[in-house]
């Protein structure tokens, strides 16, 4: 294997890699077959496993995620692609009501081990509707398992995790992140759903963050320590399980706490894991916490409009900056 | 079906029937919660239905599903502790009368948004012909769910994976309050749609089970033989209102009547009595199913209360609810 791996490649390895392992995962989504997805991210999962395993499907989320559902009930693991997040509102029902809830309304009796994969986030100036961060969706669902990571490494990790999971887990791979690179994770690599990374270590804030926005924190953290603070950022990686833990050890140490989101501020997950630590970590903090959100607007079309939504590294050095000087 | 096995359906009918009477009444005596919405005159589709199926194949269903749950082996007693929220109910009185499952027995559920599970039927039926299995899958649906965007694609996808599926139609002429009629364009609003994804779409009567018993079993075996999807519409009436909290006023008497004249066991006990089956027989079938139904009731009635701590279970694999570390 090559010594460098694109996220992009990682989502294809990472899938493949289970496919090798476990003959009943299966993949199905629209054009994820001879043509590798629309993202490239199924590139030469048809060539290797063929079409018993890689399905192509016609342009319906619901059959796509229902049909899923009905063979991961009786014994497949199937991995369902839907192209942009913003779709998954086509199959919501299904995300919403069906998935999550079958195997606590029957009492236990049914699993449903399946991934849906999709891809997330803003900054490639695809409009409003083929733009948005929508894992907050996810997280108002009791249920759903929610994987988002930030790096090729973490993608194949994850991706193992995801798939051999019995529970079902919406897995966001960031659009923003495709094309970026990483070292390619030795075979078997699992990284359990659930658990935070410290990727960045320092004595002075905690910056929490997730997918795109982890390269953003680590930016603004790098611009941060030149003025003097340091600046801890904690990958978040998965939003159910959430790992509050390595939050609330991290707080101890830095006693200051910044969310950076890309979901709109309202109903983002900054508020779940803020109100957490309001209930359980007040002792720790030296100073208010601080959410760097998205604006909650449609996400616009043009790269200036864009990023004066999104977050960005100067948005969120400014919110340290002020933090700090508490 | 020979003597005996109408016989038997029979039987089951009957069970079903009483079930959902006791179901009624102990709604009136403050012992069931919530809603329900009775299969009453439905009976023949579900018993006619698994009369044909084999015990491995997989059933979906919808919130108007006790005679599905219990034509596919679950008992009466573990409908009714479900319905009455007891710890020995079928889904730990998680799911209540709407969502009535046993997975063990092919079961795979009664689902509650109108159409959702035509799809998942479609994926088991995947599933199956992914493990190398003949099994099939079925889904039976309302009249109303024709009109569901999941009903057509489900179909689209059946019909060009050439799935092993049947898409079961129970046309009662009503979705809820609205005559199926007044809101489709065509006049038998599943199998006139069959054409249009190039599978087969045959209407039945619903009300009769040796018909629905043929029908299913047909297009069972050629969905088994590799030859995909059949859409089949059986057409039937339901006896009392949408659910419970419905008179159904709005069905014109003469309707109504004919319709109860009609009525599935009727129907199976003219049936029997033309193939020589004695009426003492019949009521000894319906002694038992009395019977069988009574010791139910009193079974439920005893059992304990559902267990509050059952609330926090049950949402993972693991059998936790745990959302955080
Ligand atoms: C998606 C969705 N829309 C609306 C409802 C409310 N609703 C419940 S049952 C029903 C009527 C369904 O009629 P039909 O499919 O003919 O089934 P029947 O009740 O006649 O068995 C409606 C509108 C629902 N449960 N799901």
């Amino acid at each position: 294997m090559a010594d460098v791996i694109s996220y992009r490649e990682a989502v294809a390895e990472g899938i493949a890699r289970e496919m090798r392992r476990d003959p009943s995962v299966v993949c199905l989504g629209e054009d994820i077959g001879e043509a590798g997805g629309v993202f490239k991210t199924t590139v030469g999962l048809f060539k290797e496993f063929g079409p018993q395993r890689v399905w192509d499907t016609p342009i319906s989320e619901q059959a796509i995620v229902g049909a899923a559902m009905g063979a991961a009930m009786t014994g497949m693991r199937p991995v369902a692609e839907i192209m942009f997040s913003d779709f998954l509102a086509c199959c919501w029902d299904y995300l919403a009501n069906e998935i999550p809830k079958v195997r606590y309304m029957t009492g236990g009796q049914v699993t449903v081990p399946l991934v849906v994969r999709t891809a997330n986030g803003g900054g490639l100036g695809f409009g409003a509707q083929h733009s948005q961060a929508t894992e907050n969706w996810a997280l108002t669902v009791p249920g759903l398992k929610i994987a988002a990571p930030a790096t090729p490494a973490d993608v194949i990790g994850m991706m193992a995790a995801a798939i051999r999971s019995d529970d079902p887990v919406v897995f966001f791979e960031h659009k923003g992140l495709l094309a970026s690179k990483g070292t390619p994770p030795p075979p078997d690599h699992v990284v359990e759903l659930g658990r935070a990374a410290v990727v960045r270590e320092g004595a002075d804030v905690t910056l929490v963050a997730l997918a795109s926005m982890v390269p953003v924190a680590l930016k603004a953290a790098e611009l941060l320590s030149g003025e003097g603070i340091e600046a801890e950022v904690v990958d978040l990686r998965c939003l159910v399980p959430l790992d509050v833990t390595t939050v609330l050890t991290s707080l101890g140490r830095t006693s200051r706490l910044v969310t950076v989101e890309e979901n709109p501020y309202q109903g983002g997950w900054g508020a779940t894991l803020v109100s957490v630590v309001a209930d359980e970590g007040f002792d720790l903090l030296d100073a208010p916490v601080r959410r760097v959100a998205g604006d909650c607007v449609p996400l616009p079309f043009a790269d200036a409009l864009e990023e004066r939504v999104i977050p960005t590294v100067e948005k969120v050095v400014a919110t340290v900056r002020g933090l700090a000087a508490y | 079906m020979d003597p005996a096995a109408l016989l038997a359906a029979y039987e089951q009918m009957t069970v079903i029937r009483r079930t959902e009477k006791a179901a009624h009444d102990l709604f009136l005596q403050g012992l069931v919660k919530g809603t329900t919405h009775l299969a009453a005159g439905h009976e023949a589709i579900a018993v006619g239905a698994s009369a044909a199926l084999r015990p491995d194949d997989y059933v979906f269903a919808t919130y108007r599903g006790h005679h599905h749950a219990m034509a596919r082996g679950a008992t009466p007693e573990e409908c009714l502790a479900e319905l009455m929220s007891r710890a020995t109910g079928l889904c730990k009185a998680k799911g209540g009368s709407m969502h009535l499952t046993k997975a063990s027995t092919g079961m795979l559920g009664s689902y509650a948004i109108v159409g959702a599970h035509l799809p998942m039927a479609a994926g088991a039926a995947w599933s199956a012909r992914l493990r190398g299995t003949d099994q099939i899958a079925v889904a039976f649906f309302g009249d109303g769910a024709t009109n569901i965007g999941a009903f057509h694609e489900a179909l689209n996808l059946a019909a060009v994976w050439k799935l092993p599926v049947l898409f079961v139609c129970e046309n009662n002429l009503y979705m809820e309050y609205t005559p199926i009629a007044d809101v489709t364009a065509v006049a038998r609003p599943a199998a006139d749609r069959a054409p249009a994804y190039g599978i087969p779409g045959e209407v039945v009567d619903g009300n009769d089970v040796v018909a629905v018993q043929e029908t299913v079993a047909r297009l069972a075996a050629r969905a088994r033989a590799g030859d995909g999807p059949a859409l089949l519409e059986a057409q039937t009436y339901r006896h009392f209102g949408h659910s419970r909290a419905d008179p159904a006023t709005y069905r014109p008497a003469e309707e109504v009547e004919r319709w109860l004249k009609h009525d599935p066991l009727d129907l199976a006990r003219g049936q029997l009595a033309e193939m020589g089956v004695a009426e003492a027989v019949l009521g000894e079938a319906d002694e038992r199913a009395t019977a069988v139904v009574r010791k139910a009731v009193e079974a439920a009635k005893a059992a304990p209360p559902a267990d509050p701590d059952e609330a926090l279970t049950d949402v993972w694999a693991d059998g936790g609810a745990a959302w955080r570390t």
